[in-house]
């Protein structure tokens, strides 16, 4: 009986032990060291300067400065607050779009469902960057469609605006990205409502408008809310598609980031925008738990 | 209109906005005009300059060969992962599983950097890469490799024990023939999310290495030319040929991949 008890442990630690250990070494030792290095001194050269002094007089141990720094400035709150203000944009466009899709899916015959979900998804299987690169030729200042646009604008006595390299073009671009990421929760849970309920409130003198209102809408909070987060979530930390459709106005924390540790190489600065980043997606992940277990329970 | 054609009309425009603009790359790929604005007329001379491209080659074999060996690694983890987290219940490894898949893709990219030149003073290079690769793939081939489990009588397991087979013949013999279209499918998955990442790889590689995705970005931020139409079509050519291998062995792979 021992030995057999024995043997399940080893076995046990046999199977788990070394995926255990790889994402010990390469993903929660990374993100400790992150929270550590966002409370030391910047490097001569870049990078982190050493913990403890060889030198006299060069700044060495734990600080808080890059928090400090942080909010002394007023310009990096309004980075996030930007951020969070195109994420925002980004999740309500991709909600308007995807909630008559996943409908229409929903209530579609089952034969062709899995058919109309796959061309969803399909478009997701191209290169990221590709579909952003779309984009730039659909945008570009000479395409057909910046043209009628602007042949359009012309008519009500608009200047030419520029679609490329703007925050419109950002705003396009984290949409057609992350689309799928809200279609595919809503028909998930639209998929399981019982018609009957539809019937149900018709019967019960309901116009269309009010079975979708008071019947749809509110049973498809829950996948209203897990679409939301998984828009919100990446697009917060978007750096690529700023990068390449954005004009210089465009930054977002992700570009933030990015330019602290490839750039102007200040890694503790760097580390510390990735943990308030860090703080932010925890904290809209934690309140999406919770609204949507408060959903259940009613 | 009724409600019912006024969905449709709204989700075709919906599904024109997913399809047009890949369509639009595709088409220009052929175009010949180094201008991605009008159609002049049929070539394939686009693809003629990429095959001559030798930076693009020789990034399309580094894509590859991460791919294949972050992909090999990541299954073995992953289906390990899978099993652990079906059979043991742990409390810590399904978090250490889905964080990285979850959180936003830049927030590993920077700390496994400072962890590669702080910490383990490595050279960053194809090893650092395929390191991070292995540590986004492991998710998802667990949760493939789970649900395949969760979907699965547990009597099977029961039964070759009490006919006597140890643990390992138990796997050998029936946890793993049974669990093989998900091992499979998710390997495949590793090898696309890997070939197309691009985040993460930008924040790991070292000096003179390029993967694809590298080398599109810095094309399309530098000079665009329609040689970025053809290798984007033949990177989607070869992306859709793996999904559709990988339905075959796992029809849900797709839906679980994106829950």
């Amino acid at each position: 009986m021992i030995n057999l008890l024995n043997t399940t442990r080893v076995t046990k630690w046999l199977v788990s032990g070394p995926p255990f250990l790889y994402l010990t070494l390469f993903f929660l030792l990374p993100s400790l060291i992150m929270v550590v290095a966002s409370f030391r001194y910047p490097g001569d050269y870049g990078g982190l300067a050493p913990l403890f002094g060889v030198e006299p007089g060069k700044e060495t141990g734990l600080t808080l400065e890059t928090y400090r720094f942080f909010f002394s400035d007023f310009i990096y709150t309004q980075i996030f607050i930007k951020s969070f203000g195109v994420a925002m944009a980004s999740t309500l466009v991709c909600l308007l779009m995807a909630y008559p899709l996943a409908l229409l899916i929903a209530h579609s015959p089952r034969k062709h469902r899995d058919f109309m979900v796959l061309l969803v998804i399909l478009p997701f299987a191209s290169n990221f960057l590709i579909r952003v690169y779309a984009w730039m030729i659909i945008l570009g200042p000479q395409s057909a469609f910046s043209l009628a646009v602007n042949h359009l604008l012309g008519w009500f006595g608009i200047a030419p605006v520029p679609l490329l390299f703007s925050s419109f073009a950002v705003l396009v671009g984290m949409v057609y990205v992350h689309l799928p990421f809200m279609v595919l929760p809503l028909y998930t849970n639209l998929e399981k409502h019982d018609p009957v309920l539809l019937d149900a409130a018709q019967d019960l003198g309901a116009n269309a408008w009010n079975r979708f209102w008071k019947v749809t809408w509110p049973l498809s909070l829950p996948g209203v809310y897990s679409g939301a987060a998984l828009v919100f979530i990446p697009v917060l930390g978007m750096f690529a598609i700023p990068d390449i459709l954005g004009g210089t106005g465009d930054i977002l924390i992700g570009n933030l980031i990015k330019d602290q540790f490839l750039g102007t190489r200040d890694w503790p600065f760097g580390s510390t925008l990735s943990i308030m980043l860090t703080i932010a997606v925890l904290l809209l992940a934690g309140i999406t738990a919770m609204i949507s277990r408060q959903g259940v329970r009613q | 209109m009724n409600r019912s054609s006024w969905l449709w009309s709204i989700s075709a425009l919906v599904y024109a906005f997913l399809y047009v603009p890949l369509i639009i790359v595709v088409v220009y790929s052929f175009n010949d005009s180094r201008l991605n604005a009008e159609w002049v007329g049929f070539t394939l001379n686009w693809y003629r300059v990429l095959f001559n491209d030798e930076q693009m080659i020789r990034a399309a074999v580094n894509s590859l060969t991460i791919a294949v060996v972050s992909g090999l690694v990541a299954t073995a983890l992953g289906t390990m992962a899978g099993i652990a987290i079906h059979r043991y219940k742990p409390k810590l490894l399904p978090f250490m599983v889905i964080t990285p898949v979850a959180m936003p893709e830049i927030l590993l990219g920077v700390s496994l950097l400072l962890f590669f030149i702080q910490v383990m003073n490595l050279t960053l290079g194809m090893l650092s890469i395929i390191i991070a690769h292995i540590t986004f793939c492991i998710g998802f081939v667990a949760i493939v490799v789970r649900a395949r489990l969760a979907g699965m009588d547990e009597s099977i397991f029961e039964a070759a024990r009490d006919l006597g087979a140890t643990p390992w013949q138990t796997f050998k013999l029936v946890t793993f023939p049974l669990i093989m279209p998900g091992v499979i499918a998710g390997a495949l998955m590793s090898f696309t999310l890997s070939i197309d990442d691009f985040v993460i790889t930008f924040f790991t590689v070292g000096v003179g290495v390029s993967t694809l995705p590298l080398q599109i970005y810095s094309m399309i931020k530098i000079a665009v030319t329609p040689e970025v139409n053809a290798v984007s079509t033949l990177l989607m050519l070869l992306t859709l040929t793996t999904i559709i291998i990988a339905s075959k062995f796992a029809p849900d792979t797709l839906r679980g991949a994106m829950k």
